[in-house]
């Protein structure tokens, strides 16, 4: 009974028309596109993106080329060299570079610094146009955390509570 | 000025002219592909020159049935052949004569039967389709199913018969080969194969050991 | 004499080019419309940054296809390689000569008309098995086989098909068929009713014949990556691409005309303004079929190969022979209602 009943039922195309009208229905479904340049998906305040160096607000660099995060960094994409700073004695990098191409964005840099110096921005739209701009040296780094320190500041100030 | 039986003439030698190169390019050419579809230019001119003697119906069937079906049938076997063109040149030499014997031979049948032909011939009678105020295709039907409806018949049956023959042939029982019962797959029923068990959600009891970390060790049997 | 050649060879020329040129815009607009039903099927939006709501997008395509470089496969047999894309167009564009647009205009108003279709999609598998092979690819020539495969097949369901309607018909030219369905009952008139598992097994095997999706083995991007157009680029694949949509919209606006009575309206005659014939009819019912080739693209999964032959040699041919006999008995017993005028 029931192999003549399906024979009909086949036939018919009686699920055929079904999946038919459930395609009809999201038809006319709102649509869950995000015109990307246009608008954007919200982002989490510890969303990692491009990397960065901050400076205390007298304008003194954070990094005291501790290496920490060089040791701790799983794709090997921080390089860092350092020498007693020829005005005062302190010890600095003359080198810190990243380069992006190895880097993962995992954040692993931001928890192991002591100093809250390197940190990793908001930013996740840019591009290089010739070889070797893949690696950001010490300059362009600290050049990033001067343009975007206040965004910075203010997704640390709002995540401090959970740290 | 475009006279209408000029025009007609230049296209039945147009397509003469075609279909008697592409004919001869289907035995002289070398890419066997290239000279199957030689031949499929000759029913092609074939068809147009059927066409021009207002025979329409089979100008059309003979390009639906020939070019549309057999010849891609034909293109298919052909395009699967692994043909080596030095070994079949090899022996052009040697069948020569063997060859240029059976040509004339049936150049001169060819001309007799022509030449016997044209002793009896006669001008092309009217047109009956157009005597009887039909079109070509309507008034074959009829000629078909009413007067030559017999043979018709008897042809279509010798036909079938080819089909079944040609199935028969190539049918074997293979063993050991498991075949897929398309129909039996479709009308499975969830319900007979898939045994849903509804259960209480169950909570890891906390202390026990090996219940809240990840199972490192295999569990025994 | 000028008169003459102005009769004889200008204006079958611009009605030819009439019919063409309308035709390559439609197949460029029903390749936007048919990423936009897609993206909506799928809850995306489309194509829809190119001009107001993406509507140029097709263009741009064009644009990007003619620029693009033709690349000729190493060791590809270079004559039948460039004659496959025009092999598989002419015979695409050559069937609209017969397609009537309304009860007095078609190119050509052959008596034979359906047997002129039929030989003319049945030439189009030459296009598609010539690249296959010609292009000297593994990926190119398993496709080349599916598609001669799956369309001859289909071919014989759809003919028997095309029997069926023109037994009821009576004659062969499209005019009289759209006349026969004409009568005063409007819908109820058209054949879709009397041949309505036909109907189905028609437009289903047209979709298989153009190797549209569910029927798209033959250029399963999952497996053989596009089939037998796979090593073409550039221009030469804008050739397949227009013969396969312009086959597309003939299987539709066929449909409508032995189905769905072309351009007559589903209205009675009685009611007024609604109930005239007008060629909008048969466009919004090709529209309608032309719609269902997306929506079937975006509902079913691709059949399997052994199915789609298994589909059309043991149902469709079936279903097709029996109905040619109960065609045969409606026309006999005068069971159905033929028109004899628009």
């Amino acid at each position: 009974m029931s192999r003549i009943t399906n024979y009909f039922k086949s036939l018919l195309l009686i699920e055929l028309l079904k999946g038919m009208v459930l395609t009809w229905k999201y038809l006319f479904s709102p649509k869950y596109t995000m015109r990307y340049p246009m608008e954007h998906i919200p982002k989490s305040n510890r969303f990692r993106g491009l990397h960065a160096l901050r400076r205390y607000a007298n304008g003194e660099e954070r990094c005291i080329a501790c290496k920490l995060c060089e040791a701790v960094c799983p794709a090997l994409a921080i390089t860092i060299d350092s020498a007693p700073r020829a005005s005062d004695g302190q010890r600095r990098t003359t080198r810190y570079d990243i380069d992006l191409f190895k880097c993962i964005y995992c954040g692993f840099c931001e928890e192991s610094c002591p100093v809250d110096s390197i940190v990793e921005t908001h930013v996740h739209e840019y591009h290089f146009e010739h070889r070797g701009e893949n690696v950001v040296n010490k300059l362009q780094l600290l050049a990033i955390g001067d343009r975007f320190e206040a965004d910075i500041a203010a997704a640390r100030a709002q995540d401090a509570a959970y740290r | 000025m475009i006279d209408p039986q000029m025009f007609q003439l230049v296209c039945f030698y147009a397509f003469a002219a075609v279909t008697v190169i592409a004919a001869l390019s289907v035995i002289t050419l070398r890419n066997s592909v290239h000279a199957v579809l030689a031949l499929v230019l000759t029913f092609f001119s074939t068809a147009c020159i059927w066409m021009l003697a207002e025979a329409e119906f089979l100008a059309i069937a003979l390009i639906v049935v020939y070019v549309g079906a057999v010849m891609v049938l034909f293109l298919f076997v052909v395009m699967m052949l692994d043909i080596d063109q030095e070994k079949l040149r090899e022996g052009f030499v040697k069948f020569l004569p063997v060859g240029l014997v059976v040509a004339v031979v049936m150049l001169v049948e060819m001309l007799g039967l022509i030449g016997v032909r044209v002793m009896h011939a006669q001008t092309m009678g009217v047109n009956p389709a157009t005597a009887a105020g039909m079109s070509n295709t309507a008034w074959l039907g009829m000629a078909l199913y009413t007067q030559y409806l017999l043979p018709f018949e008897v042809a279509a049956l010798i036909l079938t018969v080819g089909v079944i023959a040609a199935v028969a042939l190539t049918l074997r029982q293979r063993t050991g080969v498991r075949h897929q019962q398309a129909s039996e797959q479709v009308a499975v029923n969830a319900r007979d194969r898939v045994r849903i068990v509804k259960m209480a959600a169950e909570r890891p009891i906390v202390g026990e050991p090996g219940s809240q970390s990840a199972p490192a060790e295999e569990p025994k049997p | 004499m000028g008169d003459q050649i102005l009769h004889q060879l200008i204006i079958p020329i611009l009605l030819v080019v009439a019919v063409v040129l309308p035709l390559t815009l439609t197949v460029a607009l029903y390749v936007y419309w048919e990423r936009k039903v897609l993206g909506w099927m799928h809850v995306r939006m489309g194509p829809n940054q190119i001009g107001p709501l993406g509507l140029l997008q097709a263009f741009a395509d064009v644009v990007k296809l003619i620029c693009k470089e033709v690349i000729l496969p190493t060791n590809a047999n270079k004559f039948l390689y460039y004659t496959a894309p025009l092999l598989a167009l002419i015979p695409a564009l050559a069937a609209w000569a017969v397609i009537p647009f309304g009860a007095r205009f078609a190119l050509s108003n052959a008596n034979a008309g359906l047997l002129y279709l039929l030989a003319m999609t049945s030439l189009g598998v030459y296009g598609i098995i010539l690249a296959g092979w010609a292009s000297n690819s593994r990926y190119a020539l398993l496709g080349a086989m599916r598609s001669a495969a799956q369309v001859i097949s289909y071919e014989l369901a759809m003919g028997l098909c095309l029997v069926c309607v023109l037994v009821l018909a009576g004659s062969l030219n499209l005019t009289d068929i759209v006349n026969a369905q004409a009568g005063h009952k409007g819908i109820l008139d058209w054949f879709m009713w009397p041949l309505l598992p036909v109907f189905v097994v028609y437009f289903v095997s047209g979709v298989a014949e153009t190797n549209r999706a569910p029927f798209d083995v033959a250029e399963g991007e999952s497996e053989i990556v596009a089939g037998f157009h796979v090593e073409y680029s550039g221009s030469t694949f804008a050739l397949f691409f227009l013969a396969e949509y312009a086959n597309m919209i003939l299987v539709s606006f066929l449909a409508s005309l032995l189905f769905m009575g072309g351009w007559l309206s589903p209205f009675p005659e009685s009611v007024p303004v609604l109930g005239h014939t007008s060629f909008i009819w048969l466009l919004a019912k090709a529209f309608f079929f032309a719609f269902l080739f997306l929506w079937f693209r975006a509902t079913f999964p691709r059949y399997r190969y052994d199915q789609i032959m298994r589909l059309g040699w043991k149902v469709f041919i079936p279903i097709a022979i029996v109905w040619v006999f109960v065609a045969g008995c409606m026309k006999y017993y005068g069971w159905v209602h033929i028109g004899t005028g628009g």
